[in-house]
């Protein structure tokens, strides 16, 4: 039996070689497209923004590799930093807002008591829907001091409204434009978020003789965890990558919006002002690794305390 | 590997050429494409042959002097593009030349622009071309702005000397005289903004462009260039007497805070809430298409002086026609230029409404007597053209003044909406700049 089996065994294993052999074939196949396109599209900029940050291209002198010079300067740099500061600013106070009004509406919008819920969800996401340049010009429409809405109200009303515009409001008008935009979006996060939670525990819940709030705060908010966790991340990554809302305000606001006023901001000028494409570079890696760090331990303690 | 070898030696070459322009400038030998003598007959040799050259420029008078010009040498095909206006065809321009790709044969650049191209030998030398023989063509402004040394690197195609555009109107209304001097100038702001609180002398966020003019009207030289040695100082008798005067009108809010070109500010010169504009002379056309509304209240008046007395005036704007060195056809495209700039072509754009950089032109009975119907029939040429002989010489700008004006805002702005002082907000500036030299090899000094 034994001197049967053998060969046997030998045949099953070198057929199963084989198969694997072909089968990592047949994966490679599966998976190259997307290799090619992820590596064309997501690894190769990457890539090319590192060698940039390199080197050195001056307007006397040319180019020349001048190794983690630019990183050494970016770290030093008052200017980049001073726009760091001023969007971790803006995450602190502008992201707690919006998300609190997004649960809020949508844990009454989950309540099942509003009257008009379609509509009012409709008009809440709406806003999202306006291109971010539109929506900001419209603010800045209704900013305005002289023909604006703020203006307006002057004029009609015999008061003097401070400026939105003026640089120590700047920043706030500008939280105000994103929170408009963005509310109707981490609205239907966390609204999908609460749709799928199983109706048995709110009927448990009322059998125990629970409340609407202690449904929130024991079952609703606990489900919904991953779903903050996930909106709080998107939200630094928008708030990090500031950019649309200065850019388009700078006009009407010269003096208040500097050019290096978010980091992505000074970048552009950098890049396209400055011709210095390769600080420029660093000065968004650099970014880039911030923003990676702040959302990964987000994410750490958002899932730690979820556990 | 050999696409990176060829950007090493890209890098090497590049390296050379500066070495070797920095040693043309200092000593007395050419450099090749630059300075090569081409007589008017190898320009006419070139007209008759033909060929086709590319031009790069948005202004659009342009397009009827490309027609004219195919027309009288029916061999010679002119492909105009608008590349982008101002800093977007600039940026355009300095890629093409870094790719060696694509360089247009002629490119329109503004006079505080074209130090960043010459500088570089980016652009031709048009002495030898017989440009040497232009210096009586143009009026002294734009000619030292094309100007560096013995050397020509454009031929100027407009002008921009500086008048103050007022809304008589609103000086009449409220029995104001119109300022000769800037103290006046400071007078009328306070008496017209005491009668209506809602009208301002001129609007004012902070303008690179008008602030260095005004700069060099007041007799500052804030850059001396001198091929890569650069020395920027904001500290002379010109600017203190400029920040003084602009000083009070920041500090008793008599400038409105709307920022130019915007629709506030189309709004306000056409409502009188800004009762006068201190700019160039290619304004009229501006005030004729964006202030309809306002037609026949404003006039135009010589720019208010900081002496009693003094016609001293500057210039604001105003652009030329340039050779990238890349180009290829340099015979045809010089031929181009001259017939826009000096040639035929000026009495076309004049047609069109340009304002010109030509001595005989702006000196000429027709364009002197030309009568504005938006200005209440005013021959407002004299002034403009009085301005013109009247530019305070010895100005330049930095040969990265693009870059400069890009953040100008950024220092001298803050005296607009805090209490730091325009005088500090301008060493700011100076600081910045300084800082933006060294970074990009220039000599700096302060």
């Amino acid at each position: 039996m034994t001197t049967l089996q053998q060969p046997a065994a030998v045949d099953r294993t070198a057929r199963a070689s084989l198969k694997r052999d072909r089968r990592s074939w047949t994966g490679w196949g599966f998976v190259g497209p997307f290799v090619a396109v992820f590596a064309l599209v997501f690894l190769a900029p990457i890539a090319y923004s590192i060698y940039l940050s390199l080197f050195q291209d001056r307007l006397i002198g040319g180019n020349t590799f001048v190794g983690l010079d630019n990183y050494q300067q970016a770290l030093q740099d008052d200017q980049f930093w001073s726009g760091v500061t001023r969007v971790g600013l803006f995450l602190a106070v502008q992201v707690p807002i919006m998300l609190g009004i997004a649960l809020l509406v949508a844990l009454a919008l989950d309540s099942g008591r509003l009257y008009g819920k379609n509509f009012f969800r409709i008009s809440i996401f709406l806003p999202y829907a306006v291109p971010a340049v539109v929506a900001t010009l419209m603010w800045a429409f209704m900013y305005g001091t002289r023909f604006g809405l703020v203006g307006d109200i002057n004029d009609a009303f015999g008061v003097s409204l401070p400026d939105p515009l003026s640089p120590d409001l700047v920043l706030a008008s500008i939280g105000n434009i994103v929170t408009w935009e963005f509310v109707g979006y981490n609205m239907l996060i966390f609204y999908a978020a609460l749709r799928v939670i199983p109706h048995s525990l709110y009927e448990a819940a009322e059998i125990d003789g629970a409340g609407q709030l202690r449904v929130i705060t024991a079952i609703k908010l606990p489900a919904i965890r991953g779903a903050l966790v996930i909106a709080t991340i998107f939200s630094i990554i928008g708030s990090f990558q500031l950019f649309n809302e200065p850019s388009i305000l700078k006009p009407l606001a010269p003096n208040a919006i500097t050019t290096d006023y978010t980091p992505n901001y000074y970048t552009y000028t950098l890049s396209f002002n400055g011709q210095q494409h390769n600080y420029s570079a660093t000065v968004a890696i650099v970014m880039g690794l911030i923003t990676m760090v702040v959302a990964y331990v987000v994410q750490l303690r958002g899932m730690r305390k979820g556990a | 590997m050999p696409k990176k070898t060829r950007r090493l030696l890209g890098g090497i070459g590049l390296v050379c050429a500066l070495a070797l322009g920095a040693t043309a400038c200092g000593g007395s030998d050419d450099d090749g494409s630059s300075g090569k003598k081409v007589s008017a007959g190898d320009i006419q040799a070139a007209l008759k042959k033909g060929g086709s050259i590319t031009v790069w420029a948005w202004e659009p008078t342009l397009k009827q002097v490309v027609k004219d010009f195919e027309k009288e040498h029916p061999k010679v095909h002119v492909n105009l593009v608008n590349a982008g206006t101002n800093k977007d065809q600039y940026t355009a321009l300095q890629n093409a030349i870094a790719a060696k790709k694509g360089v247009p044969d002629v490119a329109q650049i503004e006079y505080y622009a074209l130090g960043q191209f010459s500088l570089t030998k980016s652009v031709t030398d048009l002495s030898g071309f017989g440009a040497d023989k232009l210096s009586k063509t143009y009026s002294p402004g734009p000619w030292n702005s094309v100007k560096s040394g013995d050397k020509i690197y454009a031929l100027p195609m407009d002008s921009g000397p500086m008048a103050m555009f007022y809304n008589k109107k609103v000086f009449d209304k409220y029995k104001v005289a119109v300022p000769t001097t800037w103290d006046e100038y400071v007078d009328a702001a306070r008496k017209l903004h005491k009668a209506d609180p809602k009208v301002y002398i001129t609007s004012d966020t902070g303008d690179a462009g008008m602030t260095t003019s005004l700069l060099w009207q007041a007799g500052s030289r804030p850059y001396q260039v001198d091929g890569t040695n650069v020395k920027i100082n904001f500290s002379d008798k010109g600017a203190a007497t400029y920040t003084k005067t602009w000083q009070k009108l920041i500090d008793e809010k008599l400038l409105s805070p709307v920022t130019g070109w915007t629709d506030d500010w189309y709004k306000g010169l056409g409502n009188g809430d800004i009762a006068t504009l201190n700019t160039g002379a290619w304004m009229p056309a501006n005030f004729v298409s964006g202030v309809k509304n306002a037609s026949g209240d404003w006039r135009v008046a010589p720019l208010p002086q900081w002496t009693k007395g003094d016609k001293a005036t500057a210039e604001n704007g105003g652009s030329s026609l340039a050779l990238p060195s890349a180009g290829k056809n340099k015979e045809l495209a010089y031929a181009f230029v001259e017939y826009a700039n000096a040639g035929k072509g000026v009495q076309t754009r004049l047609k069109g409404g340009a304002f010109p950089a030509t001595t005989a032109d702006l000196q000429s009975d027709a364009f002197q007597n030309t009568e504005f119907p938006y200005f209440g029939g005013q021959k407002a040429n004299k002034i403009f053209a009085e301005s013109a002989a009247n530019v305070g010489s010895g100005w330049s700008y930095l040969p990265y003044q693009v870059y400069a004006n890009s953040i100008f805002n950024d220092s001298v702005g803050k005296a607009y909406v805090s209490n730091t002082p325009l005088a500090k907000g301008l060493k700011g500036w100076q600081d910045a700049s300084v800082k933006y030299g060294k970074e990009q090899g220039f000599t700096v000094s302060e």
